[in-house]
Parts: C-alpha cells; structure tokens; sequence
C-alpha cells in the first residue's frame, strides 16, 4: 500500500481536474446559489460525469461501472472540492453504491447499480435522525407489515434527498434508541405513499432534505443486508463517506490555500506586499504543513479501503478528522487573510468556509471520531 | 526478485550469527546509545557488533564500498532494514559523520577525503561534532566571525563556537569558518575539517536545564589547520552548510525519538497510569487531548512515508526537510508535555532511589531544545514560506 499514485490514478486525477474546472466550477456554484434552482446541481453536469466513468467509478466493471476504487473516488471528490462542484457523487455513487455492493442481493444490485453508472437513478442515504451524527441513534422503526415492514419516523439531513429517486433507509426492527443492534437497512422507493420529503437549502447553498416516513409499506424484497444486521453495514457505508468527504475537504483546503497564497502575493499595504509580514509568513507556512498532513491521512484511507485493510475504519477516522480540521483552519485562515474582501458575497473565498463548515459536520467531526478512534485504541 | 530473496535470506542468516544478543534488546537510556570514536567506552557487545556491521559496510549500507559503505542498492537496503527490525538490533552506531557530514562528504569532497574519511566514519573510529552556532550567530548562521586566515600550507583558525554537540567527546569537527570577511556574508564562508586533539582547541560543557550537557562551547585559538582539509572552494562553505542542514533537518525532525507516529503511544501509557472507567480513559480531558495529539502524530508518521514512497518513484517535495523539522519537534514537545501530564506528580521526580527516576523530566526538558536546534521552528517557518510558497521578502 505504497502512498503514492499509480500511473491510471493520475490520469484519473488530471482529468477530474479538468473536467470539474471546466463543466463545474465555482461560478456555477454561484448561479446555482443565486437562482435557487430547484435540482441544487446541474443534471447535465452528471449525466457527463456518468460518461466519464465518475458516477460509477466504485461499480463493479460486471454491472457496467469503471471499478476504479476509493483512492480514484478521492481524487474526484478532491477536484469537486477545490471547484465546490455540486453533483449528487456522495450521496449515489460514494454511499449508494457502497451499501449495494456491501450488502445488496444479486438482484437489487442487478437492479440498481447499471443505472447508478449511467448517471439515470439517483440515491440517498437516510440514516442521521439526531443533528450531531450518530449513526446508533435510530428510532425510525421498521414494524413486520404484510411480506414485508411499515416505516415510521423522522430522518433529518438527508444529503440529496430532495432528488433522490430511491432512499436507503435505517429503521429499527429491534433494539433500543442507541443500540447498534436491531437497525435494518431498507431500500425505499422515494414516491412510495407516505413518504414526506422537505427540501433545506444549507449555508454551503447545498441540498439536505428532511424526510418524514408514515406507514411506509416495504416490500421483504427491499430489505437491504440482514435483519437487524444494518448497523455494520452502515459502518461501511459511512467510512467510505468519510474518506471520500475527506477528499473534498482536502480539495477545499488546497484550493482555499492557494486562493489566499496568491492574494498574499498581490496585495499592498504599508507599501508592501502582505505576504512579506512574517506574522502572515508563519501562518500560511505552519498551514502548508497542515494540508500536506491531512493529505496523507486521507491517501491512506482510500489505500486502506481498496485493499481492504482490517484498518481501514481507524483511517477512515483518522482522514475524516485530520481533514475536517484541516479544512477548518485553512477556510478561516483564507477568509482572514483576505482582510474585509474575504467576508463579501461578490467574492469567492467565503464559499470555500461554508462548505468546510458543511462537510465537517457530514458523518462526524473530529470530536466524533476522535473519541471514535480511542474507542478503537481502547481507551 | 530472486536476488533479493537471495540476499534476505543471507542477511538474516549473517545477522542471526553475528548480532549479540545484548544488542537485541531496548535501548533503555542515552548511555546505550554507541556513538564511536577515539574515546568511547564500549561494552563487549557494543564493540563486537560495531565491528561486525562496520566491516560488511552496514552502517552505512547504502555508500559505495570503496569508501566503507555497503554498496548496497535502495531495495536492498530496505531489506537489511527489515531484518534489522525483525530482530529489534540496536543500531550499532549513532553517528553525526553518517547522518550529516558522510552525505555533504560524497557530495563536497575531494577524492583524498573521501578516502580519508568516510570509512573511518563508516567503522565508528572517529566521531564527528559540528561546529556551526556561535554566540552572536545562532539563527543568523551567516553572520559567523569564526576566521580562518591562509598563513602557508595552513589556515589559522580563531574564535568560538556554541552549541557544538558532545563537543567534549569528538575526536574531529567541521566547521564553518570566515575566510574572506570583506564580502558578503554568505559569500566569505569556507567548510574546514579539523582534529579536536589540535593545539588551541578548547572546550567547556554548558549544562542545560535538564541537567544534562550534550552541548558544549568550543574556544579556538591560533589553531593551525592543514590547507588541504578546506572541504570545497573557499568561500563556498554556506552551499555546503546549507546542504548539511537539510541532512540535520530531517534527522532531527524524522528521527524516532521526535513525532514518530504511534511508538510508545502515548495513549498506551496513559491507560497504564491512569485507567479506564467504563472501557474509557478515566480523565476526559486528557483522553481529548491525547487523542487529539495522537492524530496529529499519525498523520505526520503517514506523511513522513507518503514523502519516502514519493521519493522512490522519483517525486520530490520541496524544502521537505523544513517541515519534518518544524512539525516533528513540535509534535516531540506536545508529546512530552502530554507524558509529563499523565503522570502527574511522579513525573516530577528528580533524583531517588528508583532506575528511572528523572528521565521522565529530562526527557520533557531536553525536548524543548528540539525546537530550536538546528534551525528554531521560526527559521523553518521563514524557509517554508520563501522557498515553497515564495512569498516575498520584507
């Protein structure tokens, strides 16, 4: 598991680059933002990035997907982050398709991941009820009903869920409130009666959407992993999540880091460039070593994942904090150094904060898994 | 891939004869450290297996054989490494000659000192001290006044030098001389080799607030240096001293004792100290902390192998050994404060009865030299933001 790029990678890597740049750079965040579209992203944007192979980059080559892996699912959601590209990438070709192939039958996956890869079916995950991750905390329940279960309950933060045409759904079939035991996974038809979806427009101008479920009827068929079982599940799906948020917030990072490296160059004051004070120079090179550490971390996580290392959650955690609070610093050192520019609207800097702020947030921040990886340590 | 199956095999079957067993076991304190030369004291075992490795060229494995090295090839040194771990050997020399003048050497020496040198230093017989800082030139190296005056076939070196490592227990030193004060500073400064046995050196310990004194003032006065021992041009010392540093730099700040990832995890001693309540650290607070630290010390131990893995298909990252020297002794000293927190008041402990006793408290005392040590985290900072980043100058 060499920390470094394999040739294919960094083909990949330049064309994410590329392409994000081009089809979805930061002022079609904007347009998006100021026209409150009513997608959130660009549906042409995605049917591109399906024939570029993005969408199903983690779909096996059998059901039509690239199969390239985590390291590459990275890289794309690195050139995402550095252009603040809206695409539903998370929450269908990262999480979706990380449960499907995780825990779907033949069938369901036969079903659903040709059409991932092709950019046409759309997914999202609803699992987070309280408004600080906790993936154990689940009071949805799953009651038997007919050849399958009814759904009840309140799903908050449901990352695309305004679009999504099938939801995954963590419901309890057992168990208490907090009890990783007793959550099943359900694969939920979004215009299924009794499904409520509310669309949050977010301080990142992204989508997340609260959705109420009332007497859902499920059908055995769409019952995703084992009974009672889910919990596990949605631990690989959610450490794929985070290695790959970690990638976007790296992208956030590095993009926000040269915004601001730049803009040390060519401003003047006191007759001079900015970027001669030292009090300025210490700051943006102590953050240089911080993005490089936070690179590291997450390189590893995606290594981990392809090869299916037994440490791949602990890295998973490791990536997801080191970078949240990587991103953090970088975006409000961005819009610091900015001076009073940075806190306008017309300029693009403060955009690149809120997403940090928005991604940190996603599936646990560095509380979270910092008290994550000392369970795992055992202390 | 035969080969180097081959020659794994051959390894751990010579070290597996040749490696003491004394020299398998955990260096306990700096006393176990064998750092060679004239004057140093050598437990059986020590002496063996440093003549041993020193022989085949293993201390420095991967110099050409001619100058003492091992001539061994970077795969093959990897596996040399390996076999080294696997059997927990101690290295059998710590060495400023290999970690820092041995490379400057390759790279700088004229072929006389090459042959000179680096198989002495390869073997453990001379042990080096480096003689940089001087009182009114610390961070501001260039400004040394140390002269060197051409008088004959000799130079006549004048001044004084501070910080000098083990001064007091080098059998030679390289040090940075003015050759030419009417220059500029940079431009005056020549890189001289010299035996500490000669007349007018004179050295004095400065003990530190550890207690200890690895460092030393170095006083010359009129000592005469054979002109043949300048290593490089005249007046080209600085590119040698700079080149130096990067090899210092990433010594100090990569080494095992500074940042290093999960050894001795501080969390595992912790546990050990302070224990669990209800399968977690029974202090909250500190577990926040040493978690938060421990995150930090993994991530720079990935960086630290991503820039090894990066180096071997030929990438390179800039002015890299400014930021293993600024991250790594910064995260040295957060680890040692963190030790000295868990244990509480027995990490306070000076003198007593007990084996240990004060090496906790040295220890977090010596850590804070880290950073100011062969460039302060200021001076790695500033280099960081001209060389990688390019900000301009004031």
């Amino acid at each position: 598991m060499a920390l470094v790029l394999s040739d294919d990678q960094k083909m990949i890597r330049d064309s994410a680059d590329g392409f994000f740049k081009t089809e979805a750079p930061v002022a079609q965040h904007r347009q998006l933002r100021d026209t409150a579209d009513a997608t959130g992203f660009d549906r042409n944007v995605w049917a591109k990035m399906a024939d570029m192979g993005f969408a199903g980059v983690l779909v096996p080559e059998e059901h039509g997907g690239a199969g390239f892996g985590h390291v590459a699912a990275g890289l794309i959601m690195e050139a995402m982050g550095r252009n603040l590209s809206a695409a539903p990438m998370l929450s269908t070709g990262i999480l979706g398709v990380t449960a499907l192939n995780a825990a779907g039958t033949p069938e369901q996956q036969a079903k659903y991941l040709p059409l991932i890869a092709q950019g046409q079916r759309l997914l999202a995950l609803a699992a987070d009820e309280a408004a600080r991750h906790n993936p154990a905390h689940v009071t949805t329940t799953a009651t038997p009903s007919g050849n399958g279960f009814k759904l009840n309950g309140v799903k908050g933060f449901v990352l695309d869920g305004h679009v999504a045409d099938t939801l995954i759904v963590a419901a309890r079939t057992g168990g208490d409130d907090k009890d990783p035991d007793g959550i099943t996974l359900f694969l939920v038809d979004a215009k299924a009666a009794g499904v409520d979806v509310e669309r949050r427009s977010m301080v990142d101008s992204r989508n997340a959407a609260r959705i109420t479920l009332t007497d859902v009827q499920v059908d055995g068929a769409d019952v995703l992993g084992p009974v009672g079982g889910g919990f596990a599940i949605l631990e690989t799906v959610l450490d794929a999540g985070r290695a790959c948020l970690a990638a976007e917030m790296l992208g956030v990072s590095s993009e926000s880091f040269d915004r601001t490296i730049d803009y040390l160059k060519q401003r003047d004051q006191f007759g001079v460039k900015i970027g001669s004070f030292q009090a300025l120079q210490h700051r943006a090179a102590h953050l240089f070593c911080e993005v490089e550490l936070a690179r590291s971390a997450t390189l590893r996580a995606l290594t981990a994942l392809d090869a299916r290392d037994e440490r791949a959650t602990m890295f998973a955690s490791l990536a997801k904090a080191k970078s949240g609070e990587v991103a953090k610093l970088a975006t409000n050192e961005g819009v610091q150094m900015h001076g009073g520019i940075g806190m306008t609207d017309d300029f693009d800097i403060g955009f690149y904060m809120k997403r940090a702020r928005a991604a940190q947030e996603t599936f646990g921040d560095i509380a979270f898994h910092g008290d994550r990886l000392a369970r795992l340590m055992g202390y | 891939m035969t080969d180097l199956e081959g020659f794994r095999a051959e390894t751990r079957a010579w070290l597996d004869a040749n490696c003491p067993a004394e020299m398998r076991t955990p260096i306990k304190s700096d006393d176990d450290v064998c750092w060679g030369g004239r004057k140093a004291e050598l437990t059986e075992a020590q002496r063996l297996w440093l003549d041993r490795m020193g022989a085949r060229g293993w201390t420095v494995p991967e110099w050409p054989a001619e100058y003492g090295g091992g001539g061994l090839s970077k795969d093959e040194a990897k596996v040399l490494a390996d076999e080294l771990r696997r059997i927990r050997a101690r290295s059998p020399l710590a060495s400023f000659g290999i970690w820092m003048l041995g490379p400057a050497l390759l790279k700088y020496g004229n072929e006389a000192q090459k042959k000179e040198h680096l198989p002495r230093i390869a073997r453990g017989e001379i042990r080096w001290c480096q003689g940089y800082s001087e009182p009114g030139a610390g961070s501001d190296l260039a400004s040394l006044r140390t002269s060197a005056i051409l008088d004959g076939d000799d130079y006549v070196v004048n001044g004084q030098k501070v910080w000098t490592s083990y001064a007091d227990k080098a059998d030679w030193i390289f040090c940075l001389v003015r050759t030419d004060p009417t220059v500029a500073k940079h431009l005056g400064i020549s890189f001289l080799l010299f035996d500490m046995d000669s007349p007018g050196v004179s050295t004095s310990p400065i003990k530190l607030i550890s207690g200890a004194s690895p460092f030393c003032q170095t006083f010359f006065d009129n000592v005469r240096v054979p002109k043949q021992n300048l290593m490089g041009q005249a007046g080209k010392g600085w590119d040698i001293a700079k080149y130096l540093l990067t090899h210092e730099r990433e010594m100090i700040g990569g080494s095992d004792s500074t940042g290093g990832g999960m050894r001795d995890g501080v969390s595992q001693i912790a546990k050990r100290q302070i224990g669990l309540d209800a399968a977690i650290l029974a202090d909250t607070g500190l577990r926040t902390d040493i978690v938060r630290h421990e995150i930090n010390a993994w991530a720079f131990a990935l960086t630290m192998e991503r820039v090894k893995d990066e180096a071997k298909a030929g990438q390179g990252v800039g002015a890299l050994s400014s930021m293993l020297k600024y991250y790594g002794t910064e995260l040295n000293k957060d680890r040692l404060q963190l030790l000295m927190s868990i244990n509480g008041s027995d990490g306070l402990t000076w003198d007593g009865e007990g084996e240990r006793d004060g090496d906790l408290a040295r220890n977090w005392l010596r850590t804070r030299a880290n950073s100011i040590e062969g460039g302060t985290s200021e001076i790695n900072l500033n280099i960081i933001a001209k060389r990688v980043l390019e900000l301009p100058g004031a």
